[in-house]
């Protein structure tokens, strides 16, 4: 296996055993990025000179580190990257909008802060639907992502860059943002595991803001435990956010090898009118029947309220996405409101029409009311399931090009995933086969707020017996 | 569901070009028409919700910490004058 296919759980093993050394392990990501950036455009940025340098600093600190000492870095020497949304500094970033193409932050985000003392070493800045508006990644400023698996086909938005990267072993993990499934359609596209945090579970300081009150800052691994391992580094409390939640007193691996037996696992009652083909759905009846043989009881539940919910969050999201960019002036730092594309247009007038005199009851009060159903028809479900397990999307990967003129119909691929954000739940996304024409298909888990270790859980128990992240594409 | 574009841009201090009217005005439009099927869902004892993890009045010490330097702070813009952003009038004599 060549080192850049490897995961961090293996990639750490081989460092800390000097297999290998982290410069090695991070040319070997930088060769991958050379030989096949120019096909997925995965990336905005490459820094390839910077990230050399900090694999060498990281090869130096392996080497004197004590014994026991290791642990303490739990990310040292490994190449990963940052969706074009987070801060960086000295790095620039850019949102994929040519608003911000020459935009330099002069500070870290709290993330990119946490992952860096970790011992992380970044590859570069990844591209994404501007400012995360998007399903499809098709929206970026500077050209789509292209599905690593079929080049014809999108890789799913709007964090499409980070979840390529992963896919074709290009870093070993990247970091992504989901306000409406923006980490979970990618991840699914991709073969690839994606975690939606609860809300507020990791610091949001330093990332561009899309939507505050339904922004979740989450990443990609090639495997379920690596995102657990990854999110013991993000999650915690951030004085720079006031919505960010007390320290996980626990590890998130720490329920990993429990299993699934005797677990009680809703899935939709209901699910052939939000899903064009029966087929697609096909793979999700194999993965129900597959969680019942690993020993859990399934449930079917009714999330009563799920068929609003894409008018709700459309509503909502728009709105608070006109007052995160109305600050964009060109003033202080970036370019004028003329270099806006054109679904960042829309969401802003969408949303400052929402949100304007005589409307506002009607629209944003309204939708917010019913967020409140949403939120309770979960509370209620919780109540008597430990975990829900539904597609990520309706449709598997569409071709490119084939949704982009009609944004309504883009807006439902979102179909699945908004709800957990406009309830604020976490949501672990994993892939569960393929289509007949080998594209990749995904499932995701959700829970209660703050139950990622029992995501993680379930996750791996899937995972361990169906292993489809040893599946890569053939780029 | 109409919605007068030029209007709601003019709003958001978004500069449109003239051919984009009639596109956004389906576009949007065709979105509002969809969003309206909320009308129909009974909220009657329903309250807001913005806030979904139920945290409350999260405060923090107002401590002095270094913060961006004067030369960082205006590193990112195009338009400066002695050390100072430079903007557009916005009263004129």
């Amino acid at each position: 296996m060549k080192l850049n296919e490897l995961t961090i759980k293996r990639a750490r093993e081989g460092l800390r055993n000097k297999n290998f050394s982290s410069v090695e392990l991070t040319r070997a990501c930088l060769e991958q990025i050379k030989k096949h950036n120019k096909n997925l455009n995965a990336f905005i940025t490459v820094t390839e000179k910077k990230a050399l340098e900090d694999a060498k600093n990281a090869d130096q600190h392996i080497n004197n580190l004590a014994i026991g000492q290791f642990n303490n870095y739990p990310l040292l020497g490994i190449p990963i990257a940052h969706k074009d949304l987070f801060s960086t500094k000295g790095i620039k970033t850019t949102a994929a909008s040519k608003v911000l193409e020459d935009y330099i932050p002069a500070y870290d985000a709290t993330v990119v802060k946490k992952l860096k003392d970790a011992g992380a070493v970044i590859v570069g800045k990844t591209n994404l639907d501007a400012w995360a508006h998007g399903s499809s990644g098709e929206n970026s400023d500077f050209g789509p992502a292209k599905n690593p698996w079929n080049t014809e086909y999108v890789p799913g938005g709007s964090s499409s860059g980070s979840a390529v990267s992963v896919a074709s072993d290009m870093c070993l993990a990247a970091t992504g943002t989901d306000t409406g499934g923006s980490i979970r359609l990618p991840a699914s596209f991709n073969n690839i595991v994606g975690l939606k945090p609860t809300y507020g579970r990791v610091s949001r300081y330093g990332i561009i803001a899309m939507a505050s009150s339904l922004d979740s800052i989450g990443h990609f691994t090639k495997t379920v435990e690596d995102s657990a391992l990854f999110f013991d580094i993000t999650s915690g409390q951030d004085i720079f956010d006031a919505t960010t939640l007390p320290n996980p007193t626990e590890s998130f691996t720490k329920n990993l090898e429990k299993g699934i037996k005797g677990m009680r696992i809703g899935f939709p009652k209901i699910l052939k009118e939000n899903s064009q083909e029966l087929e697609y759905l096909g793979y999700f009846e194999i993965a129900k029947r597959l969680i019942q043989k690993l020993g859990a009881e399934l449930i079917p539940i009714d999330i009563k309220h799920e068929e609003c919910a894409i008018a709700c969050y459309y509503i909502i999201q728009p709105s608070e996405v006109s007052s995160n960019l109305a600050r964009y002036d060109g003033i202080r730092f970036g370019n004028n409101r003329e270099n806006f594309g054109d679904e960042a247009k829309r969401r802003i007038m969408l949303g400052t029409y929402t949100l304007s005199a005589g409307y506002y009851d009607a629209y944003y009060k309204k939708a917010m009311q019913v967020r409140t159903l949403i939120k309770k028809d979960f509370d209620e479900a919780f109540k008597n399931v430990d975990a829900l397990i539904s597609p990520v999307s309706p449709t598997p990967p569409w071709k490119l090009g084939e949704k982009i003129s009609d944004p309504l119909k883009m807006y439902l691929s979102d179909v699945f995933t908004v709800t957990a954000n406009l309830a604020g739940i976490p949501g672990l996304a994993l892939p569960i086969g393929f289509t007949k024409n080998r594209l990749p298909v995904g499932m995701q888990i959700l829970g209660p707020h703050f139950s990622e270790a029992k995501l993680f859980q379930i996750g791996h128990a899937y995972e361990q017996a169906t292993e489809w992240y040893s599946q890569k594409p053939n780029l | 569901m109409k919605i007068n574009v030029p209007h709601i841009a003019k709003l958001a201090n978004l500069p449109l070009k003239p051919q984009e009217k009639d596109k956004f005005e389906k576009q949007l439009s065709e979105i509002l028409s969809y969003v309206e099927k909320l009308s129909e869902v009974d909220t009657k004892d329903s309250e807001t919700t913005s806030q979904v993890t139920g945290l409350e009045n999260i405060t923090r010490e107002d401590e002095v910490s270094p913060s961006l330097t004067q030369e960082e702070a205006l590193s990112n813009t195009k338009n400066k004058h002695n050390g100072l952003f430079k903007v557009k009038a916005i009263l004129e004599d």
